[in-house]
């Protein structure tokens, strides 16, 4: 929340859902005192999704936050804002599922935040791995979204969500300012529903055309120790963290062994992803989930023989430092 | 020669109507032209689009507008008000869009007292979709979804009632009549400047549906005034 104060955020609108009921409590809070924002407490995440676009067409940086069945409300919001090109930022806190599983933590909603929704995944999605990151990306967010002018997802989950720890607020980005979409120059009639297939298409050839072309800019992945490593971890989010660390550790003691962490989900970096494996003979995938990621590691590395894919699923469970480094060392030379 | 006389504020590269012959919304929407040339707002209104029969006003007018999705028109014209105060914010929804999908919305945007106004069109059926039972649907009506006739329910949903048990006070309700057009008129009106006095204004308005009715032009007329023996004419009061 500070984060999208810092960016300039302006209007917040969500409903209250673990773990991410926080930032509705603590905008509504600041929202007493700080006479720069505004705020709508909706009657549930879908309203909350329809309010931000309609705050954004006013000009406003808007924002919610929201998690696992209220993540998959916000798919109908979020198919309209890829479809008119709004700068919509969602923080995504993921939770177990399916339905309403636990509160607190899993990768499980991947695919929802990469590809949820009636269309083709327009969006951009963030994963932060610690709360430092979640700060910085979160700033990161706003500057993307209206930047390019697409939906923006911050993924991080109720462990990011709840955690405390000291943050460095002092690292301030630069972020693009908003402007009213309407009342603002030239009649603008938004449409989203076509008659012709055709006319669909061509609308959706643009987009893919922005979207490709945004994506080379936005792009980013973290590549630790990957050059000589015979194993490559691929991690993300909070278990990209713990799996820095196990490296960093097994490093130590000598073990070839290095991290590929994408910080974009989508965009995926493809290009650094087939170069951290290219002297690897294992790689292994650590994620809270049964495959979300694996299923993107495994179609991005089509092209690149990896003799030996190992698994490390724990859906909607935590994965330690300890489970990594073992895992690591029962398929590496040491 | 006879011109027709549309507000400025409609858009001519909009005609041919993409509404079906005989159909309430080309009446409606010019008359809410009218209003909203009449009431000096052009400048500051935006007019936002359920989905239904309605969203092929989204070329209507000459005033910026936006087609959301299915029963999400309030939320989103509130959180346009929320973005531009001095703004005038006007959904249009139909029936099924405000009292089946969206009515959570409707009742909870009524209760927050957002200042925005909404004019739902009650024509009793889903049209767009080729005429299924809508919450308006009239008992014993025949239509896509009740082959047999409806028999779900005793009443229909009365909207303005329904949405005046939660409104705050200050807010309009109020129901018209396409084939009055005088007072139509005069409640659209009251349903904008409620919000101009920072209220909710919500007008229900019964309309023509002679495709999915399937009916001529004189049982058309004569369906909605047998509507209007069911739903209420007039404004809500307190």
């Amino acid at each position: 929340m500070k984060a999208a104060l810092a960016a300039g955020a302006d209007f917040f609108a969500g409903y209250p859902i673990t773990p991410t009921t926080e930032v509705l409590a603590g905008w509504a809070k600041e929202n007493v005192t700080n006479k720069k924002i505004d705020f709508i407490q909706t009657e549930d995440e879908t309203a909350a999704g329809f309010a931000v676009i309609g705050a954004i067409l006013a000009g406003k940086k808007a924002w919610t936050a929201t998690a696992g069945v209220g993540h998959v409300l916000m798919q109908d919001p979020l198919a309209l804002a890829e479809s008119l090109r709004l700068p919509f930022v969602m923080y995504v806190g993921q939770r177990g599922g399916p339905s309403t599983g636990t509160v607190i933590y899993s990768q499980q909603e991947l695919t929802l935040a990469r590809y949820g929704g009636n269309g083709e995944g327009l969006r951009i999605v963030y994963a932060p791995s610690n709360i430092n990151e979640l700060y910085e990306l979160t700033q990161k967010a706003f500057d993307t979204a209206w930047k390019y002018r697409f939906p923006v997802i911050i993924l991080g989950d109720g462990y990011l969500s709840k955690t405390l720890a000291p943050v460095d607020t002092t690292k301030k980005i630069s972020v693009e300012d908003a402007h009213p979409y309407f009342l603002n120059g030239p009649i603008k009639n938004m449409r989203n529903c076509f008659s012709k297939e055709e006319e669909l298409v061509e609308h959706l050839n643009f987009l893919f055309r922005e979207f490709g072309e945004a994506s080379r800019e936005i792009v980013e992945s973290e590549s630790y120790k990957v050059s000589d490593a015979e194993t490559v971890v691929f991690a993300w989010g909070s278990v990209g963290y713990a799996a820095k660390v196990a490296v960093a550790n097994l490093r130590k003691k000598g073990v070839k062994v290095g991290l590929f962490r994408p910080i974009t989900m989508r965009p995926f970096d493809t290009a650094n992803a087939i170069k951290a494996v290219k002297n690897a003979k294992n790689v292994i995938v650590a994620e809270s989930s049964a495959g979300h990621f694996g299923r993107i590691v495994r179609e991005t590395l089509a092209d690149v023989m990896i003799p030996n894919f190992c698994r490390l699923y724990k859906p909607a469970e935590g994965i330690t430092v300890s489970d990594i480094e073992e895992k690591i060392l029962g398929v590496t030379h040491v | 020669m006879f011109e027709p006389r549309f507000p400025k504020v409609v858009n001519p590269d909009s005609k041919p109507s993409n509404f079906c012959p005989g159909c309430g919304y080309g009446i409606i929407l010019k008359v809410l032209g009218q209003v909203i040339e009449e009431m000096e707002i052009a400048p500051r209104t935006v007019i936002g689009l359920d989905i239904g029969c309605n969203l092929l006003a989204w070329d209507y007018y000459n005033l910026d507008t936006i087609q959301t999705h299915h029963g999400r028109v309030t939320p989103t014209m509130s959180g346009y008000k929320h973005g531009q105060k001095d703004s005038v914010a006007i959904g249009i929804a139909g029936d099924g869009g405000l009292y089946a999908i969206g009515l959570q919305s409707l009742l909870h945007t009524a209760h927050r007292n957002e200042a925005v106004t909404v004019i739902g069109v009650n024509n009793t059926v889903y049209a767009m979709t080729g005429g299924q039972a809508a919450p308006t649907t009239l008992p014993h009506e025949v239509t896509d979804t009740t082959p047999g006739g409806n028999f779900t329910a005793k009443e229909p949903v009365f909207g303005p009632g329904l949405v005046g048990e939660v409104a705050a006070k200050g807010a309009f309700l109020g129901r018209a009549s396409v084939n009055n057009i005088p007072v139509m008129k005069s409640m659209m009106k009251k349903a904008i400047q409620a919000q101009l006095a920072g209220n909710f204004g919500f007008l229900e308005i019964l309309s023509y549906c002679p495709t999915n009715w399937k009916t001529d032009a004189r049982v058309t007329m004569e369906y909605v005034d047998k509507m209007a023996e069911t739903f209420n004419l007039g404004v809500l009061d307190e």
